[in-house]
């Protein structure tokens, strides 16, 4: 190559030799890039594609609106309200950890707290951070637009009458999981199915689209329960004022319907509101008209006497003597608070004589005895269904010495619950008919089965309308206008080492109206420390009053009216 | 040699130009190379308006570089070549002395110090992407080709002062575009072939070299760009985004503004250096061959202008601003498709961004003007 004599044209052909190898050079490295770009877009198209949705596609829970819980006209216990629940994706979060002060504003939670909360679990992709704000927080929160902060929507339920119906209906967590009561009861019924739904996200994990509906949420079909409000206020007021004014410990009243079994009223003492989570503990949630069981004492004796009536050797009219006012058994003195003679059947129970229905116990056969009490359902689980529901006890006869079948003459070594002793009122009261109780509203009442017959039933009716005659144990529990057929019982407490001598139960047990039992209302009231304690005087009045106010609710025709004074009866009417 | 010009000139003259002929001509422009960039500029314009996700300012200031930038080119084109050759030293030393005024006391933007605030802030890098290659060509204008080894030694000089300025801003991807730049000058002009493999062979130690003087950041590139999946959410997280967005376009794309990686802000720099991707995942295969041919085709007629010239410095200065173009181009989209580390080079003309699209209409205007002043002066 001779340098010195290059032509122009000469270096013009150079460069386009030049020129070509570095154009063949970078056809090459287009070639490459072209197929790079065959190699992602054709090849490798369904795994990025699907990368890609990996990336935006989630499919979320959307919850489903829990049933309400109504009483049987309707009226509202417990109601499910939308609400926000605001979460966090720590990872996505991180990026905005200056922002947590504002975010703790618009939470309303420590800033600190909220940090914490945030860095807890930096591995997870959900944590709560505030559960169900309203609304209008919710929205509060959102506007600040921060990456890895989502919303959900929950539902929340609040219950309208609070702390009246609290016992009954329970409560549900904050996960809408029913844990108490009617709420746990009847979950599954209540809490419907949870649907999902595909969204769109973008990178910071907001929802921007709803893509597609995967499967719409099942709503929860609503419970109308048995339960009359009108009757619950009743009992609850009542009840309450009992409580506060004979400063006693606990306390129940249960109202039952005796042609459908079905529980119109159920309220205890110490009661708590459902809608105030702190206020939850097991001693003020206890539903006791059905967990708790007590020895009945004399509330027993109307079934002793039934056990008798049945065996078909005694009748209202038999003679038993109870001199000298004691009897005793084995190592045990029973007696009665003064020397009742040879008295009636029906004075035994009418003066409530522990020696009367002890020896009336020791003269049935155990098997008999037992027989009885089974059919009124003591020893076994009511048809409730009520999540921790106690059967009470009732030891088998073949296990019963003597001692023992006299005690439960008068309520001792035999213990039930409030409803269980409701259950057997109302059998008594239903011409020995016992239905199955239901705390759910009954368009057609169970078939029940028969405790005793007719003409026990009538018998005992007659004997207990006695009890709250003048001259009974249960005058304080007679309502005007109505024929009351009801019981006393004034129970020792079973403490340690032995039956306490200053800690009672107050029962009253009874049914009215007596010509055609409407109502059987059981009122226990457990440890009053005043002057008055015996059941007559503390729950008595409180069964009165109950059932007036009942009856007249539930426009109950009266049995009981004085033909000479219609104008008395009119006043008791509109009491 | 003028003859044959003149010869030209008048066979061309045969046919009667029509009125818009007249008119480029009379305004120093080239029809098809003019053609080419503007098809380029407005399908980019579109792409970027989805990458933007509508926002109008973005889109209308992006506009507003590009009606900047096409004046810059209409200006450069009035140009006669010889005038830019007779300028070509002053501005490359006023190149020089503006980067070293960036790097005694320049702005620091995004972590590296680039910037110069002079009225308007600009980089001095981006002078630099013109007179390097403009400097070989001037120095080896009146000298015997193929050049010796001596002034291949002078003209690597002219060509590394500038580079090692701009890598130590640190902005490597900027200094090895415009050491290609030069380089290329020096091929086209005919350096041996000998020597070329010598220095291919030669790059080995070298990029060895390089891998010490890098930055922390720019050897996690390279691993990255090795193994995306080691660091998923941090270094490998760009391109393996990129690349899903690109796969999961397909062959025709999920539509105008409906690519899902690019508007739910996966993407990273989607407005920018992955503008790319945008592209890939909403308009497809369709689209990015689309695109990669009307970049082939100015490359092609900025190379044909390059044949067509009458000196050596307008030659070699028309074959290295075209080339450097594919350079740009491929560096972008191999980056953004994962071929090579990610440098931020962004894609030319339908990327976001001001300085960097002057630049690029300046060169083209320099295209335009040898072209069309080559009849008129020749030398």
């Amino acid at each position: 190559m001779n340098r010195g004599a290059e032509t122009k044209e000469q270096a013009a052909r150079r460069f386009v030799g030049r020129a070509t190898l570095v154009l063949v050079l970078f056809a090459g490295a287009a070639t490459a890039l072209g197929a790079r770009a065959v190699h992602l877009q054709v090849f490798n198209k369904e795994f990025l594609n699907q990368q890609a949705d990996t990336r935006h596609l989630r499919t979320e829970r959307i919850s489903a609106h829990r049933g309400a819980i109504t009483d049987r006209h309707g009226e509202p216990l417990a109601i499910s309200t939308p609400v926000d629940s605001v979460w966090v994706n720590p990872r996505e979060f991180a990026s905005a950890v200056d922002k947590v002060p504002a975010l703790a504003g618009a939470l309303e939670i420590d800033s600190q707290t909220l940090m914490r909360r945030i860095t807890r679990a930096p591995d997870k992709e959900f944590v709560f951070l505030k559960r169900h704000l309203s609304p209008d927080q919710a929205d509060r929160v959102m506007a600040l637009k921060l990456p890895g902060i989502n919303i959900q929507r929950e539902y929340r339920r609040y219950y309208p009458s609070g702390e009246v119906t609290g016992h009954l209906v329970g409560f549900t967590s904050i996960d809408d999981e029913g844990q108490e009561g009617l709420e746990l009861a009847f979950n599954h019924w209540l809490s419907g199915e949870s649907g999902a739904k595909r969204v769109l996200k973008d990178r910071l994990g907001r929802s921007v689209e709803n893509v597609a509906s995967i499967k719409p949420p099942r709503p929860g079909k609503d419970l109308r329960s048995s339960i009359d409000l009108r009757l619950q206020y009743v009992s609850y007021r009542t009840l309450k004022a009992a409580i506060q004014q004979f400063r006693a410990d606990a306390g129940t009243v249960v109202v039952l319907d005796i042609q459908t079994g079905e529980v119109l009223a159920m309220v205890n003492q110490p009661a708590y509101n459902p809608n105030d989570r702190s206020q939850y503990s097991a001693e003020r949630y206890r539903n006791r008209a059905i967990t708790d069981i007590f020895e009945p004492g004399s509330s027993i004796k109307p079934l002793i006497v039934a056990a008798a009536l049945e065996s078909g050797a005694f009748k209202p009219s038999s003679i038993v003597d109870t001199a000298p006012g004691y009897v005793v058994v084995g190592p045990k003195k029973i007696e009665d608070t003064r020397n009742l003679g040879r008295i009636s059947l029906t004075t035994v129970l009418s003066r409530s004589s522990n020696v009367g229905a002890t020896k009336v116990a020791l003269s049935l056969e155990p098997e008999q005895l037992w027989g009885t009490m089974t059919r009124f359902g003591l020893g076994e689980l009511t048809a409730s269904g009520f999540p921790g529901e106690s059967a009470g006890l009732l030891t088998h006869y073949s296990h019963w010495q003597a001692i023992s079948q006299a005690t439960l003459a008068y309520g001792y070594g035999i213990s039930l619950t409030p409803l269980q002793l409701a259950q057997a009122y109302a059998a008594i009261g239903g011409a020995g008919i016992m239905h199955p109780v239901s705390l759910v509203a009954l368009d057609q009442p169970a078939q029940g089965e028969r405790a005793i017959s007719v003409e026990t039933s009538f018998a005992i009716r007659r004997m207990l309308e006695e009890v709250v005659r003048p001259g009974g144990t249960g005058t304080k529990a007679s309502v005007a206008g109505y024929h009351v057929a009801g019981k006393t019982g004034t129970a020792w407490k079973f403490a340690a080492g032995g039956y306490s001598q200053d800690k009672y139960l107050s029962i009253f047990a009874g049914f009215a109206p007596a010509n055609e039992p409407r109502l059987a209302v059981v009122v226990v009231i457990d440890e009053p420390k005043g002057e008055l304690y015996y059941g007559s005087d503390v729950a008595a009045p409180v069964f009165g009053e109950v059932m007036a106010e009942s009856l007249r609710l539930l426009a109950v025709p009266p049995d009981a009216l004085p033909a000479r004074d219609a104008g008395s009866i009119i006043q008791a009417m509109s009491r | 040699m003028r003859f044959t010009d003149t010869q030209r000139l008048l066979e061309r003259n045969v046919a009667p130009l029509g009125g818009m002929s007249r008119i480029f001509r009379n305004l120093h422009l080239d029809g098809p190379l003019l053609g080419g960039l503007i098809a380029i500029c407005c399908f980019g314009l579109v792409v970027l308006y989805s990458a933007v996700s509508g926002s109008r300012d973005l889109w209308v200031q992006q506009l507003i570089r590009l009606g900047v930038g096409l004046l810059a080119l209409l200006f450069v084109a009035q140009l006669p070549p010889d005038l830019m050759r007779r300028w070509t030293p002053w501005g490359y030393l006023l190149g020089l002395g503006l980067l070293s005024l960036v790097l005694i006391r320049g702005d620091i933007g995004q972590g590296a110090q680039r910037w110069l605030d002079i009225g308007i802030r600009f980089q001095p890098s981006e002078i630099m992407k013109l007179a390097v290659p403009m400097m070989a060509a001037w120095y080896l204008h009146d000298r015997q080709l193929p050049p010796r080894f001596a002034q291949l030694l002078l003209i690597g000089a002219l060509i590394v002062v500038p580079a090692y300025m701009i890598a130590v801003q640190p902005d490597l991807g900027t200094a090895l575009l415009i050491a290609a730049a030069g380089v290329i000058v020096v091929v086209l002009a005919g350096m041996s072939y000998r020597l070329m493999i010598g220095l291919a062979i030669a790059a080995i130690p070298g990029a060895i070299v390089l891998w010490n003087f890098m930055q922390d950041y720019q050897r996690q590139r390279v691993l990255t760009l090795l193994d995306p999946d080691s660091d998923p959410l941090g270094a490998g997280y760009n391109i393996i985004q990129s690349k899903i967005a690109i796969g999961s376009g397909g062959l025709f794309g999920k539509g105008w503004t409906n690519g899902s990686q690019s508007q739910l802000e996966f993407l990273p720099e989607r407005d920018t250096d992955f503008i790319f991707a945008v592209l890939a995942e909403e308009f497809g295969l369709l689209g990015v061959l689309s695109l990669l041919i009307l970049y082939m085709f100015v490359v092609a007629r900025g190379m044909y202008i390059a044949s067509q010239a009458g000196d050596t410095f307008s030659r070699l200065i028309a074959g290295s601003i075209s080339l450097t173009f594919f350079v740009y181009v491929f560096v972008n989209t191999a980056m953004v498709s994962g071929l090579v580390p990610v440098v931020g080079v962004p894609l030319p003309l339908v990327s976001f961004g001001g300085t960097s699209m002057v630049t690029l209409m300046a060169g083209f205007g320099i295209l335009m003007s040898i072209h069309s002043h080559r009849k008129l002066l020749p030398h």
